[in-house]
Parts: C-alpha cells; sequence; structure tokens
C-alpha cells in the first residue's frame, strides 16, 4: 500500500464569516484519479487552490507529497501541473512559446523545455499549431494546450478545475481521451468537475462536496449503485406554445445524472412558469438518476400560462 | 506502506532553482512577450527622442536669445538644459505604459499572473520579474536616447553622461513602483490608467522644470517638482552634462528622493502582489 500523496484532515477556508469549505477529509494515494463533484459554491475550487499550495488553510491538517503547503509552497507546486477553471494562456506568445516560457519557471533548462514542449504538443494533437497564435486555438484546442502547459514539469500530480466546461461535447471528448491516457500512465489526477458522466469517466474515486462539506464518497460505480434509481420523473410546467411538444409521457435518454446533493437538479426540479400553472409540484428526487434514462411529462397551461 | 519522503526530498530539490531564479524566469517571460509589440518599442524609442531632440534642439532653441540655465561655468545651451530631461522623461513614459495596461492584463485580462503563481514562483518573484522587465526596456529606450542626445551635441560632458541612462531608469522607478502597486490593487479599468496619464504624468511633465527651470515657476507651483521623480531626475542628468546649478539642490538629495520613492513602490508592489495571489 502506498502513503497518500495528499493527505487533509479537518481542513477548513473561512473569509471572514463566510466558510467555503467546512472541515473536510480525504486522501490521495499515487496514481488515483480523484474527483471532486459538487455544484458551483460548493466549495471544490478553494480546495484545489488550499491543495495546489496558492491559499493558505484557516484550519485543520493538509500534507501534500509529504509537505505542508503553507510552508513548503514553491517545493509542492515543483510537483504539480494545474490546469485553471479560466484559460490563463499568454495570447502575445504563440503555442509552442507558451510551453517553453512555462516550463522556465520551473527552472528547466531551455533545451529540455523545448524538447518536452514539443512531444507535448504531440500528445495534445497540436503539432500543427506549434506556431500558431493562441488566440487562433478553438476553445478545446486551448483547454488540451492548458493541459500541455500543465505537464511541462513531469509532475506527480495534475489538478484540473471543471477542465471540460464550456467545450462542445466533441471537444469534451477528444479532451476526456487524452486525459484516460495520462491516468493510464499512472500520473495522479485530481479534478473538480459539475458532471457525474465526467467523473464517472475519470474518476476513480470520488467525493461529493457542498457547502464546503462531504456529502457522499466512493468510487462513481458504487455511489451510483448506492444512490441511484432507474428512472426520474423530470415535470416541467411550461407555457401553451410549448406544452404540445412535450405533451404526455414520453421517454427521452440522456447521459446526464443527478447527484444527491441537488447540484444536476436542472433534470429533476418542476418549474413553474406562471402562478396559474397546476400547483403540482415534482420534488426532486432523493436518489441520482443512474440508468441513462429520464421521464418527462410537461405541463401546459392555457391562457399563456 | 511505501513513504512519500523520495517524492518529498525530488519536491524540496526541485524548488532549489525556480526559488533563486524565479524573477529572472519571469523577466524572461516578459521580454518575449514584448517581442510581440517589439516594433513599436524600437520606433518610439529612437523615433521619439529624434523628434524632440530636432524639435527643440534645432527649432524651439533657434527662438530663444536669453540663457536659461546655468552651470559652474556660465550660461549653457538651452538643448543641453533641457536633453536630460527629455531622457528621463521618455523612461517614465515607458512606466506609465508598462506598470498599468500590462497589470491589468496580467491579473484580469490574459491572467496570465495567475498562471505564473501555479508555478515553484512566488508573488514576490512575479512583481520583481515585471519589474526587471520594464527596468530592460527603460535602460533600452534611455540608452538610444543618450546615443541621440551625444549625437545632437545635446551634453556637455559626455563621458559623465554615460550615467544618464541609469538615472532615467531611477526615474523610471521611482514613478512607475508607486504606480505598480496601484495597479496591482485595481480588478478593472474604469478609466485611472487614462486619470494617471493626462492627469498625473502629463503635469509632471509639464511642470517638474523640464521645459524651463523650476524656479521660474510660481512658488505655489514649485512643490510639484520637489515631488516630483522627474525633476530631481532631470537635475541629477543636468549635473552629469553640465556640473552643478548655483544654488541648486545637492545631488546626493535628489538621488535620496528617487531612492526612497522606488524603494517604497517596490515594498507596496510586492505586498500586493502576495495580497491578491495569496488570498
Amino acid at each position: 500500500m502506498s502513503a497518500p500523496v495528499i493527505a487533509a484532515e479537518g481542513l477548513t477556508k473561512t473569509y471572514g464569516s463566510l466558510t467555503a469549505v467546512a472541515g473536510i477529509d480525504f486522501e490521495v494515494p499515487p496514481g488515483e484519479s480523484f474527483g471532486l463533484l459538487g455544484p458551483n459554491g460548493a466549495g471544490k475550487s478553494t480546495t484545489m487552490r488550499m491543495v495546489g499550495a496558492v491559499s493558505s488553510r484557516s484550519a485543520g491538517t493538509l500534507r501534500v507529497l509529504g509537505l505542508d503547503p503553507d510552508t513548503h509552497g514553491p517545493a509542492i507546486r515543483s510537483q504539480l501541473g494545474v490546469v485553471p477553471q479560466e484559460d490563463n494562456l499568454d495570447t502575445e506568445l504563440r503555442v509552442r512559446d507558451n510551453l517553453i516560457v512555462y516550463g522556465r519557471y520551473f527552472g528547466i533548462p531551455r533545451r529540455t523545455c523545448a524538447t518536452r514542449a514539443d512531444e507535448l504538443l504531440e500528445f495534445a494533437q497540436l503539432a500543427d499549431k506549434a506556431r500558431s497564435k493562441v488566440d487562433d486555438l478553438s476553445g478545446g484546442m486551448k483547454r488540451r494546450l492548458t493541459i500541455a502547459r500543465a505537464l511541462i514539469n513531469e509532475p506527480r500530480i495534475l489538478m484540473l478545475d471543471e477542465p471540460t466546461t464550456g467545450l462542445d461535447p466533441q471537444a469534451r471528448h477528444v479532451l476526456w481521451d487524452r486525459l484516460f491516457r495520462l491516468k493510464e500512465r499512472g500520473t495522479t489526477l485530481v479534478l473538480t468537475t459539475h458532471y457525474m458522466d465526467e467523473a464517472e469517466q475519470l474518476c476513480d474515486r470520488l467525493v461529493v462536496v457542498d457547502h464546503g462539506k462531504i456529502m457522499a464518497e466512493g468510487s462513481p460505480s458504487a455511489l451510483i449503485r448506492q444512490y441511484s434509481s432507474r428512472e426520474v420523473v423530470e415535470l416541467r410546467f411550461g407555457s401553451e406554445r410549448n406544452a404540445p411538444r412535450r405533451r404526455g409521457s414520453r421517454e427521452r435518454r440522456s447521459a446526464s445524472r443527478c447527484c444527491p446533493t441537488g447540484c444536476c437538479s436542472t433534470r429533476t426540479t418542476a418549474r413553474r412558469s406562471s402562478s396559474t400553472s397546476p400547483p403540482r409540484v415534482c420534488t426532486p428526487p432523493r436518489a441520482w438518476c443512474g440508468a441513462p434514462r429520464s421521464r418527462t411529462c410537461s405541463f401546459g397551461s392555457r391562457g399563456g400560462a | 506502506m511505501t513513504t512519500v519522503e523520495p517524492m518529498t526530498a525530488s519536491a524540496l530539490q526541485a524548488a532549489e532553482r525556480p526559488q533563486r531564479f524565479g524573477a529572472l524566469y519571469i523577466a524572461e517571460h516578459q521580454l518575449r512577450a514584448m517581442r510581440a509589440y517589439g516594433w513599436t518599442i524600437v520606433v518610439s524609442s529612437v523615433g521619439s527622442p529624434l523628434v524632440y531632440l530636432l524639435g527643440i534642439g534645432l527649432g524651439l532653441a533657434a527662438f530663444i536669445d536669453q540663457p536659461v540655465a546655468s552651470g559652474p561655468a556660465g550660461p549653457v545651451d538651452y538643448v543641453w538644459f533641457v536633453a536630460p530631461a527629455l531622457l528621463v522623461a521618455a523612461a517614465v513614459g515607458v512606466a506609465t505604459e508598462e506598470f498599468t495596461y500590462v497589470v491589468m492584463a496580467g491579473f484580469r485580462w490574459r491572467r496570465i499572473f495567475w498562471g505564473m503563481n501555479a508555478s515553484p514562483v512566488s508573488p514576490e518573484q512575479i512583481c520583481s520579474g515585471l519589474v526587471l522587465s520594464v527596468a530592460a526596456r527603460m535602460l533600452f529606450t534611455t540608452a538610444v536616447y543618450y546615443a541621440l542626445v551625444v549625437a545632437f551635441g545635446a551634453v556637455g560632458n559626455p563621458w559623465a553622461g554615460l550615467a544618464m541612462p541609469f538615472v532615467g531608469l531611477l526615474a523610471g522607478l521611482a514613478f512607475g513602483l508607486p504606480l505598480l502597486a496601484y495597479s496591482a490593487t485595481l480588478t478593472e479599468d474604469g478609466g485611472q490608467f487614462a486619470v494617471v496619464q493626462r492627469f498625473i504624468f502629463t503635469p509632471l511633465f509639464l511642470f517638474s522644470g523640464t521645459f524651463y527651470p523650476l524656479d521660474s515657476v510660481p512658488v505655489g507651483l514649485q512643490w510639484i517638482g520637489w515631488i516630483s521623480p522627474l525633476w530631481h531626475a532631470s537635475e541629477l542628468g543636468r549635473q552629469l552634462s553640465y556640473g552643478s546649478t548655483p544654488g541648486g539642490w545637492p545631488w546626493v538629495a535628489h538621488l535620496a528622493v528617487l531612492l526612497v520613492m522606488a524603494g517604497v513602490g517596490w515594498v507596496l508592489a510586492r505586498r500586493t502582489f502576495v495580497r491578491r495571489l495569496r488570498g
């Protein structure tokens, strides 16, 4: 058994009276792909910032590679690759130069940076864009470049904060493929995501976080088994104009699943567009919609309700 | 159970170079990024002194009959008087450009400071690296300026004047580092940088004894010169060029004011970077 590369106990972060992370415990062994799943504001990114040694904790203990991030920030960061939520590539540099200058921050010689940059551009399927301007890349390409940049120091831990948010389905799948290859190579991955399908694709184990606390923990398949039902009923109370298309019940296939914290509640919460809509409310199911199937019933109301 | 000790040891070792040279790596990045507008830098560095020295040295000076300034050996040419101030103003102009929009771009528009922040370099090193790169640009600008000043015969003692580019650099830092500290606090550009350009840099340029001696302006306006790094650096440059003006401030006083301004700005800027990036 391997000692954990990340170990958090009672990890807490407060900003004044706001508690962003409320005493969470978790461990990540080397080579594991570990996910933090939860809605916006759950405390995922704050946790990532503390693990990434760029934000000090308010309470609890945290060790990354056996070191305290508050006292050994540079040493920890030298072993991390970080893919932030928002791209922060340098648009005034060419694609390849972005990798080279970033490698220099880790004290890597220029020649080594150049060699690794070429290898990583191949890995990220961007070799033909090496001389392009960053602004000319698509959103998916920019994410892949950011991942390539995060790998320039051959990190022991790759941290990805919502890596596929804002990407189209095809770009997501290309990105998943690249991350899956890293996982196969034994790179420790720590990622945050809103999406259960992404967690299922990439994570060996995950914690579901909401309001700064861990609500559930386990492997994606175990969590689905434990919390999901095969079907979810989705009721919408819409206007007359939209109602006929959805009238009656019909099944719709979907890859989305819902988490017990309600982070995916758009698919499970009945919405009313008017006070004159029928007072029929569908409560969000307590269990996840683990089966890739949901039943949608729409209720139209007359008079532009 | 395997331990993490080997990983810990290699992490500590890997951090050694970035902890020592991090600021240089940041400066290297910034200088590479400047190549994107490298032609602008070269053209403005050469074009600006050409225009000013031609316009003032050959144009305006021809209409000035009375000497406006004196050195230890008596009255001096107007272009001798004005050249050090123009050189200093060029460095301050670079600072005004690089310590405003570039800082906003780093924190907000391009967010590259956040990318740097995730690497082993520290916020203080990010700040220092930025300053180093801007200092390099200022020194390039003032060196080109000085070469043209010599070519135009606008310096009394060309050998002593060799220190003038460094005086310009110091002026740029004395003005620019407090400005950097301020820029780093801003989360969006609501026109503050335009205000700095129009209502701080321009008045300082006009009322800091650039084109005429400070004691020739009303006493009520002379304080602008006293707090202006432009005036202190211009006076230093003039002393290098043709010696001390009788009754003027000693060069040590000018140098001390510039060093204090730059030093205070330096401390504040580093603190602001830490607060912003480690929040």
